[in-house]
């Protein structure tokens, strides 16, 4: 459920990059002032772990396909939320970066969406409640898949929110979430029962390893970290609405994605004054608006219910087709140029 | 993807990295801070947009043979990744069935062009995002979001992280390996002896760490890495910048394909 470059607006993916880079600082700045220095090199091998774990893939039960773990709640039981949440967003770090996993600039949405919460929600509010002071192996397991699941639950729904608001995707918002749910449901699922073993596992093995994150970390924790969240929310909110000046420069953005959502009966009327007003003042502001055969191309535009329209119209795309064509092989041509240059 | 390949292209990656040519000798931080503007750049676009899309190519092109990074092996990684985006960019030809008039009597429905759309946008993001670590060392990469002030802490843990990221992996593989010989079909890959893997394989990454630790202090670790390498800004870092960041406004905010497009037609039809 890696969010992708391509579905992401420049306003949703400088939130998530601003939300995640401030939950960084923070974990940073909370880990500088509690951490012996054994901590950095355990967090960096626990963040090959996962990826290692990753890599052995496993058969689900019932359906026969093969999956691969996340790991996030292994590591914020093994670790303690900050340390972990640093690991994931260096694991997801690394596989952005040579797995283009995702991609960059989605990956301030994917440290949100698979590390703020199992560490910051799903940890302090479900597993550490539940787990109690993990003697219990009934009580360990029922916390470990019960916020296994709704960490994931909560980072698919942040995927389909951040898909529409993007507005790249057509996916009405029950749709979508109807593909993304269920199957996460399954998947959190798996992975809660691997979470369970391996946590069981280590207490069997090494039980100071679980007791000594939990000596380390008193449950006064969990008070500081609603305070984060809420810092968290006020940033995204600020940090949203400063930026929300690049919607405008895509008209088709938030506004489509609200009128989604609401259904468009309520808001139709609106929607599209709003959308055509702006089709006005792009018309204005365009560079060189005379380029386009434009009468034809507007009368169709207006019949569409879809009322937004940048930048196609009949005039301008045989011109683009044309021009693309050009482009694309000059670059070629100065591709296959450096190359030869190179061999000589 | 099996267990080797993937091994074996970050250690490709890797690999690709130490090469020595332009692209390679830039400052990481001015890499990073134009692949980021670029990558911002091309997404602004609104979602119907083609052709001014087009020119942005030029880049990844450069970086890749300036680079010299094999083209088969970037475009291999970019269609491994791509069935994400591809499914959920496919809804949009069925859902939006707005026409759009192209040539003469001939339309295209428009959910068709914001997937091309999306499929171009991919291709971008994904290659450039490639193109910037297969021509930047990793540590390279740190060193420069560490000097562009994010946590020393989250530095030195990605650091740790590449580090034994291969020693980590090609344990992994000794043990994917003597399942695969002891397992016949589908037999020892269920997910309870997944985790008895799993586990065995979180406690050895353990007691590594341990030792790692011990080693460390015994050098002298005080909870810091401090790096012997100084970047400096040269005279060509300056020039790439400024150059990139020209062509990201030209192509940004002029529409250079259809001007030339027009123009071509003017003499040509």
């Amino acid at each position: 459920m890696h969010m992708a470059d391509a579905l992401l607006s420049p306003a949703v993916g400088a939130t998530m990059w601003a939300g995640s880079v401030a939950a960084i600082g923070y974990s940073s700045a909370k880990l500088k002032k509690h951490i012996d220095n054994k901590t950095i090199p355990l967090m960096g091998v626990m963040g090959a772990f996962i990826f290692a774990a990753q890599m052995i893939n496993f058969t689900i039960p019932g359906t026969g396909s093969s999956g691969h773990i996340g790991g996030g709640m292994i590591l914020a039981v093994m670790l303690g939320p900050y340390a972990a949440f640093l690991t994931i967003a260096s694991v997801l770090s690394v596989q952005s970066l040579f797995f283009a996993d995702g991609g960059l600039l989605a990956l301030g949405c994917n440290i949100w969406n698979l590390g703020v919460y199992p560490c910051f929600l799903a940890y302090p509010l479900i597993y550490r409640p539940i787990a109690g002071d993990a003697t219990s192996a009934r009580r360990i397991s029922i916390a470990a898949v019960l916020s296994t699941i709704i960490a994931l639950q909560l980072g698919a729904f942040s995927v389909v929110l951040e898909t529409l608001f993007s507005g790249i995707s057509e996916l009405s918002f029950g749709a979508f979430l109807l593909l993304m749910q269920p199957i996460h449901l399954a998947i959190g699922l798996a992975e809660g029962m691997i979470t369970v073993g391996v946590i069981l596992y280590v207490k069997q093995a090494r039980p100071e390893i679980l007791e000594a994150n939990i000596v380390s970390r008193p449950l006064n924790a969990g008070i500081s970290i609603k305070n984060v969240l809420a810092a968290f929310v006020i940033l995204a909110v600020i940090t949203g609405g400063a930026l929300s000046w690049f919607a405008s420069t895509n008209p088709d953005g938030l506004e489509w994605s609200i009128e989604k959502i609401t259904g468009q009966g309520e808001l139709a009327e609106q929607t599209s004054g709003i959308a055509t007003s702006l089709k006005n003042i792009q018309g204005k502001t365009a560079f060189l608006p005379d380029y386009g055969f434009k009468p034809a191309a507007d009368e169709e535009n207006t019949e569409e219910a879809t009322p937004s329209w940048p930048g196609i119209e009949a005039g301008t795309s045989v011109a683009g087709v044309v021009g693309a064509s050009i482009v694309m092989m000059f670059i070629m041509i100065i591709g296959f140029g450096i190359r030869l240059f190179k061999k000589r | 993807m099996t267990f080797d390949t993937q091994y074996y292209n970050i250690g490709f990656l890797d690999q690709l990295s130490y090469k020595d040519t332009f692209v390679h000798r830039l400052d990481p931080r001015v890499k990073l801070v134009v692949t980021l503007l670029f990558l911002f750049t091309v997404i602004s676009f609104s979602k119907y947009e083609i052709f001014a899309l087009v020119p942005f190519f030029l880049y990844p092109v450069l970086l890749m043979t300036l680079g010299e990074i094999p083209f088969m092996f970037i475009l291999k990684k970019v269609l491994l990744v791509s069935p994400f985006a591809v499914f959920i960019g496919i809804f949009n030809p069925l859902l939006d069935s707005g026409q759009v008039f192209i040539f003469n009597g001939f339309t295209i429905s428009a959910g068709w062009l914001s997937f091309i759309s999306i499929l171009i946008k991919f291709t971008l993001t994904v290659s450039t995002a490639l193109l910037l670590i297969a021509t930047t060392s990793f540590p390279g990469v740190c060193h420069a979001l560490r000097r562009l002030k994010l946590p020393a802490i989250f530095v030195s843990q990605l650091l740790f992280l590449y580090r034994y990221l291969f020693v980590l992996m090609e344990e992994t593989m000794r043990i994917v390996r003597a399942r695969n010989m002891r397992s016949f079909g589908e037999r020892g890959k269920d997910m309870r002896i997944y985790v008895r893997l799993a586990g065995t394989l979180f406690l050895r990454a353990v007691e590594r760490a341990e030792r790692i630790y011990h080693a460390m202090l015994s050098r002298g670790f005080q909870g810091d890495m401090p790096t012997l390498k100084h970047f400096q800004i040269k005279s060509g870092d300056v020039f790439f910048a400024l150059s990139a960041l020209a062509l990201l406004f030209v192509f940004r905010f002029f529409p250079a394909t259809e001007i030339l497009g027009r123009f071509v037609q003017g003499v040509f039809l």
